[in-house]
């Protein structure tokens, strides 16, 4: 029976407005909210999902980053998941350090999904699946927002800048997830009394033999320019006519 | 030092991604060698040669790249890449889906979504959905980049005398198989380039009424967008998406019908030269990017819209 790995990112909250801190050297973390990446808990659902129709017996969430990624590893365990893997890395690790360990952990459980969001949404990467799909030379299904199994083939719809494009890739196999894949569970307070008593393993990244040394400097972070504040219009013709001969652009 | 550009085409025509990126790439050597593997379009390879700034054209052919993946495309790339210290794609579900595989491959950090280029190692790119810049300065004697093709301008298609080279190769995954693309048709311009881009949302209440949309977007020639929710809701398909997990527009006119203007929305829409928001929630952040707005029943206002419109295109005959 298979086992499933998703590989889920702690973030800022995506109803946060995040603040760029004055000094340039990032974005302010410090006392905001914090949830799990969006689409990795698509990722999650999604596992949860096949382990229930009897295709899977474990699911694993996997989290790497600072301590406090064991939270988000909870959520995912008070959704349904069976176990944690936590690795300890320093904060903003590239993409392909995360691909590296994430393979060091693939060699160690051995799963044949595994499922992660299609890209964080605090640095917009979208790397990490198709970098570890690389490396580990699986098959990748990325941007998915429907997935069928059969046997050992996986029929996946993939979100294009065109429509929809269908692929069948074989297991083993990652899957990159878009938020339109399935509609996240929300855990029940059983359930996260539940998650309290599962295991978590921990790990770090000096443990798996992978120099997490970024590649690339940050040398700024800034605020983008704000537009000028616009004006309100009365009614539609006042509109139009504003369109025509203010902007000039119809 | 060598720069090469991997073409997005579909076989007949070339993408206008393929254009911006070609710019971004002569921003950093002014000579530029581009990759086309496609199938039966050696034409397309010609064209590409005559554009300016192009030293030298690639171009493989195979049955293969008819419809490639991923890890062919990757096979393919990775096959010439030592050749070359700066690859570049556009950042769109085409570059995103192989770029990040041959800078695994590489053993080298990608660089993701590029707006501006401020020298050949330094770069910048929005984080957060576009609420930050981050510059990064890449130290790695390879640079693997993807470029957001709305913040280049397309190359000019003429005053190249690029060579061009054709190879073999025929590696391919046979892991993975290609069965189908479901494209939307449209005779409307196209999302991504469009001068006028008209959106709904959820505002719009129903696939019945988005129709709507379309009568203003034919009397403007604009072409359509919407918010993700509207998509969830199935008004749209999901190539109309705009946002931080959709497209990127920047039209010099961009009108939001029904859209509240959550940051994931503005992400893919607040740099177009002209913003016009129509709701009828007063506090709706929209209307904090628009230049325009008018708090009204969208219900009420389109059709005196499609109205208006009539009446100018009456005046301009
Ligand atoms: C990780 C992540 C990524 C996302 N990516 C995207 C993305 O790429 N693109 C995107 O758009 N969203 C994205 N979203 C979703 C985003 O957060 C919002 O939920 C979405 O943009 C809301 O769409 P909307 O404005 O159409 O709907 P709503 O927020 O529901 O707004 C509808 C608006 O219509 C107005 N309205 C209703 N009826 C009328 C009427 N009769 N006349 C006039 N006005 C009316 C209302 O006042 C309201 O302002 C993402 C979310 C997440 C978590």
């Amino acid at each position: 029976m298979m086992k499933i790995l998703v590989a889920v990112k702690r973030v800022i909250d995506y109803n946060v407005q995040i603040r760029v801190k004055s000094d340039g050297s990032g974005v302010e973390t410090e006392n905001v909210k914090m949830s799990m990446n969006p689409p990795d808990e698509n990722a999650v659902e999604e596992a949860l999902r096949i382990k229930e129709s009897g295709k899977a017996e474990e699911v694993i969430v996997l989290s790497i980053g600072n301590e406090k990624s064991q939270e988000t590893i909870r959520t995912g365990l008070a959704m349904g998941a069976d176990k944690g893997i936590f690795v300890k890395a320093n904060d903003n690790c590239e993409p392909l350090s995360i691909a590296k360990i994430m393979k060091k952990i693939i060699e160690k459980e051995k799963p044949q999904i595994v499922l992660m969001g299609k890209q964080a949404i605090d640095d917009d990467c979208n790397q990490t699946g198709q970098m570890l799909s690389a490396l580990v030379e699986w098959p990748q299904a990325t941007f998915a927002s429907k997935l069928e199994i059969k046997d050992s083939t996986l029929f996946v719809t993939r979100e294009i800048d065109e429509g929809l494009e269908k692929i069948e890739i074989n297991l083993p196999a990652v899957i990159t997830c878009d938020l339109r894949l399935n509609e996240p569970r929300y855990a029940s307070l059983p359930n996260i009394m539940k998650a309290k008593k599962k295991p978590i393993e921990t790990l770090s990244a000096e443990d798996l033999e992978i120099d997490t040394s970024p590649r690339i400097k940050l040398i700024k972070v800034e605020e983008p320019s704000k537009r000028k504040k616009g004006i309100m219009v009365n009614n539609v013709s006042e509109l139009v006519q504003k369109l025509k001969h203010e902007a000039k652009v119809i | 030092m060598s720069v090469l550009v991997i073409a997005e085409h579909n076989n007949t025509e070339i993408k206008s991604s393929t254009l911006s990126t070609i710019t971004a790439a002569s921003q950093i050597k002014k000579e530029v060698d581009v990759l086309v593997m496609g199938y039966k379009c050696e034409i397309l390879a010609k064209e590409i040669s005559n554009y300016e700034n192009i030293r030298k054209v690639i171009y493989i052919d195979n049955k293969i790249y008819e419809n490639p993946v991923a890890e062919n495309i990757t096979l393919a790339i990775l096959n010439i890449s030592s050749n070359y210290s700066y690859i570049l794609a556009p950042a769109n579900t085409f570059g995103k889906n192989f770029m990040p595989r041959v800078a695994a491959k590489s053993d080298v950090s990608q660089i993701s979504d590029v707006i501006k280029i401020e020298k050949e190692d330094t770069f910048i790119r929005p984080i957060y959905a576009g609420n930050a810049l981050a510059t990064v300065q890449s130290i790695e004697n390879k640079k693997i980049i993807t470029i957001r093709p709305t913040s280049f301008e397309p190359v000019i298609k003429e005053g190249g005398k690029g060579e061009i080279e054709e190879i073999n190769f025929e590696e391919s995954s046979k892991l993975v198989n290609f069965i189908n693309r479901e494209e939307s048709k449209s005779e409307r311009p196209e999302l991504g380039t469009a001068r006028i881009v008209i959106s709904g949302g959820r505002g719009l209440q129903s696939a019945e009424n988005f129709k709507m949309i379309n009568e203003i977007a034919d009397k403007l020639n604009a072409a359509i967008g919407a918010s993700r929710a509207a998509v969830d809701a199935g008004y749209v398909s999901n190539d109309y998406q705009v946002g931080q997990t959709g497209k990127v527009v920047v039209p010099e006119l961009y009108i939001a019908i029904g859209i509240s203007g959550a940051i994931q929305h503005l992400a893919g829409m607040k740099e177009s030269k002209i913003i016009v928001a129509i709701n009828k929630d007063e506090e709706a952040p929209i209307f904090n990017v628009a230049d325009y707005g008018l708090q009204a029943d969208l219900f009420e206002a389109l059709p005196e819209l499609s109205l208006e419109l009539d009446k100018l295109n009456t005046i301009n005959k």
